[in-house]
């Protein structure tokens, strides 16, 4: 058995399997429960169900071939996994994308930081017995897909940013767009504080449910706003800053009790700082290239190659074998939604990676259940799942 | 070269094989004996405080592929300190190849325990210590394959 043999308590308990398909378990988590009564003895998450072997696929395509598959990591986050992938690529070939290309990541970045925090209030809320949120937080999240929809031509996989750029420059017509969301929002905001922030319910269902201390949660590896809930200050994007984030003014929230209504309150809050962060983007947006200037990395213009011999063998070596980094290895590690998503990749200088390995955040932020299911209820363990805003995808790679 | 990777060659001259910088990344290799201690020196002692532990990744360095001899496999230990800022990549090698292991670090990181169990079912490397190592992400018919290694196929098995 693949199960967790549980050791009998000696009271009668019950065996109870939650999943693989739940409306609460946010999409294909299965979680054995030993019982007693409504008290959780035993938590045992299986998780594997979406594992479609994302590092292995990537071991036999080219470093442009991977990038579409870093957009069904963590679906709900599409520009973040492609942002810390090509800076993993960039990093191991040493380039710097020009200043305005940095802006444009960072403004694609934090939009998705709140439309994935935007999805995790709703279900969130869903999933403890408040409807509303759910409907409040999709409002803004349809005015998102719109955006990203202007940039990219869909609404959930990108694939927009590339490793030395961007795919295009923004359309005409997105900063008036972008400008209107980022006015609007602050206001609108302030109708999710008043459905739950004080709602008696909600504070009983997340008050002291899910308790983490500042030591274990680093212990445990949590990261982002897991982490900054039990009072962990540390944000990558400040610490170590990545793509010109050093540019930008936001304040880190830091939670106090480390429970589910601190980590709550944490995500409301950095998505007003990701708001202001992206009005700074739009108020400081340089002009200039998207692309660096190497005709190793990114593809030469339309012209050059139909017209210029240099042109079309550029065009033909990097759309026939690919980019060629260097012998190395590296990590980098980015802020994305849900905490630190991490690369690290080995190139044995052919145009193949050797060897890919993704530090999904959500994966590390749900291996505590077990210690923290443990003598709750079971009504809790939904909280819970809630509140790591785990997405599968991201768990099982 | 930084404090880390000097105190760890004064404490443990004999398990710091190669230190070696490339990207501004510090990777040291270790002997897989004295993992256990150096994790520990590592996450206590004040001026490292290595306290959080990112990844574990296994890597299967198939003797033709890359690197030109035996050992096969290894793990690579990414570590950050919240004090400092900064990161440093462990690597130990298994010393076998037929039957790959190395010693868990669940004692030192809790964290260790997915990252470990992920590491045995998609590599098959055993982490001797580990208290619960199962298979995590493949389901149970897979015993005894061990997808991310360099000789299982892509397709057609």
């Amino acid at each position: 058995m693949k199960t967790a043999e549980f050791a009998t308590s000696g009271n009668e308990t019950m065996l109870l399997n939650l999943g693989p398909q739940h409306p609460s378990t946010h999409g294909v988590l299965r979680v054995w429960l030993e019982l007693d009564g409504e008290v959780i003895v035993n938590a045992d998450p299986d998780i594997g169900y979406l594992h479609r072997g994302i590092e292995k696929m990537c071991e036999n395509r080219t470093y442009h071939q991977c990038l579409p598959l870093t957009d069904r990591l963590d679906y709900l986050a599409g520009s973040a996994n492609n942002l810390g992938y090509v800076l993993a690529v960039e990093k191991l070939l040493g380039v710097e994308v020009p200043k305005r290309a940095q802006y444009i990541r960072v403004l694609m970045a934090e939009l998705t930081r709140i439309a994935s925090h935007l999805f995790w209030l709703g279900t969130h809320g869903h999933d403890l017995g408040a409807m509303t949120p759910l409907f409040f937080a999709f409002r803004e999240r349809e005015q998102l897909m719109d955006l990203f929809e202007m940039v990219w031509g869909a609404r959930m996989f990108p694939c927009y940013f590339r490793i030395g750029g961007l795919a295009a420059d923004l359309p005409e017509g997105f900063m008036e767009k972008a400008w209107e969301f980022v006015k609007a929002f602050p206001e609108q905001f302030k109708d999710y504080h008043s459905l739950l922030t004080k709602n008696r319910i909600w504070i009983s269902r997340t008050k002291n449910v899910g308790v983490m201390t500042k030591d274990e949660a680093i212990d445990w590896g949590w990261s982002g706003p897991m982490s900054r809930g039990s009072g962990v200050d540390w944000d990558v994007r400040r610490d170590t800053p990545y793509s010109s984030y050093q540019d930008f003014d936001f304040k880190i929230p830091l939670g106090e009790n480390g429970d589910t209504y601190d980590r709550y309150l944490v995500r409301m809050e950095e998505m007003i700082q990701s708001n202001l962060i992206c009005r700074q983007v739009l108020e400081k947006m340089p002009g200039g290239d998207i692309n660096v200037q190497d005709p190793t990395i990114i593809l030469p213009p339309k012209d050059k190659v139909y017209n210029t011999i240099d042109g079309l063998i550029n065009h033909f070596l990097l759309i026939q074998k690919g980019i060629t980094p260097p012998k190395g290895e590296v990590y980098h590690a980015i802020e994305a939604p849900k905490g630190e998503m991490g690369f690290y990749i080995i190139s044995d200088g052919s145009a193949h990676p050797y060897r890919v390995k993704v530090r999904g955040p959500s994966f590390i932020n749900l291996s505590p259940t077990k210690v923290l299911a443990k003598g709750q209820m079971l009504s809790d363990l939904i909280a819970l799942i809630g509140t790591m805003d785990i997405v599968l995808a991201d768990v099982d790679r | 070269m930084n404090t880390a990777t000097e105190k760890l060659q004064a404490k443990f001259p004999d398990a710091v094989v190669d230190i070696y910088e490339f990207r501004g990344d510090t990777t040291v290799i270790v002997k897989s004996d004295m993992l256990v201690e150096i994790c520990t020196f590592l996450r206590d002692d004040p001026e490292t405080s290595f306290r959080y532990l990112s990844s574990i990744s296994a890597v299967d360095y198939l003797p033709g592929s890359y690197l030109p001899a035996s050992p096969r496999f290894a793990a690579v230990y990414h570590l950050y300190s919240h004090q400092f800022k900064n990161r440093i990549a462990l690597k130990a090698f298994c010393p076998n190849d037929e039957n790959p292991a190395l010693p868990s670090v669940v004692q030192v990181w809790s964290t260790a325990d997915w990252h470990e169990r992920e590491a045995y079912d998609l590599m098959g490397i055993k982490f001797i210590g580990h208290p619960d190592l199962r298979r995590i992400l493949t389901p149970p018919e897979c015993e005894g394959s061990y997808p991310l290694r360099k000789d299982y196929p892509q397709e057609g098995f």
